[in-house]
């Protein structure tokens, strides 16, 4: 390891060689999603930390989420949480040797990134719809 | 007969026997993770519009806490995992990547007892 840096070798080639696939895309896109979910762990810490510290606690919790930065992130959560999950279940599925064909892995691609749209949009529809249609 | 050379078996290298062990446990959480977090989500949309006191019945009371435990070690521990392959692909320094490595197995363990303990406190506690 130590001699590798010391004289770079070449390496395989990366990224920026390929021209953009969707599959690659949502590859990345997978990765980003479970990034962004660690932190994203933080939001779930601080809303039973607060449920468990006070009502006061509680409130400033439902505040930040209720507010404009606080619903970008929640909404953004959303999303990166339902895509990961779809996109885990596609690598489940290819892990178990299935959907590896051309059409089939497009399709996939395709069915994870529409569905996690439309899934999320639905979520807040009826989180919306039970918050009485205001905030 | 072991093919292996004195040396070798000194310095103690070779397979450790558990080298499919990270991706095992990645796809095993991620199994459970599929489930629990629909149930988390369920629960978290239980939540909206309601106060601290409905907030504080619902998460302590034995099913939503159980299944609240269970998402947040599973989850930790998915996380973790998932983020040392993060830091392996990309960071190559020998320290820098030593530092994150452990910086991302303290915060995973300190995310998670910290929601554990909240969960815990909601069951058993007096808020």
């Amino acid at each position: 390891m130590a001699e590798a840096v010391k004289n770079p070798r070449p390496l395989s080639p990366h990224l920026q060689i390929y021209s953009p696939m969707l599959t690659m895309m949502m590859s990345i896109v997978h990765r980003i999603t479970g990034a962004a979910l660690y932190f994203g762990t933080l939001l779930v810490a601080w809303w039973l930390i607060a449920a468990s510290t006070s009502p006061n606690a509680y409130a400033t919790f439902q505040d930040f989420v209720g507010s404009l930065v606080g619903c970008l992130i929640l909404f953004g959560y959303t999303w990166a949480l339902i895509h990961h999950m779809l996109g885990g279940i596609r690598h489940l599925a290819w892990d178990l040797g299935y959907g590896f064909g051309p059409a089939e892995r497009e399709w996939l691609a395709r069915a994870t990134l529409f569905g996690s749209i439309v899934l999320t949009l639905l979520l807040w529809i009826v989180g919306y719809l039970m918050m009485g249609g205001q905030r | 007969m072991s093919m292996r050379t004195p040396l070798g078996r000194v310095r103690g290298l070779g397979s450790a026997k558990s080298g499919t062990e990270d991706f095992w446990w990645q796809r095993l959480t991620a199994v459970a993770l599929v489930p629990l977090s629909i149930a988390v989500i369920v629960i978290g949309m239980g939540l909206l519009g309601r106060n601290h006191a409905a907030a504080v019945q619902i998460l302590g009371s034995p099913l939503v806490a159980i299944v609240m435990l269970l998402f947040i070690v599973t989850s930790a521990y998915h996380m973790k995992l998932g983020m040392q392959v993060i830091i392996e692909d990309y960071v190559h320094g020998e320290s820098a990547k030593l530092t994150l490595l452990i910086a991302n197995i303290f915060f995973s363990i300190a995310v998670g007892a910290a929601a554990v303990y909240a969960v815990l406190k909601l069951s058993f506690g007096v808020v």
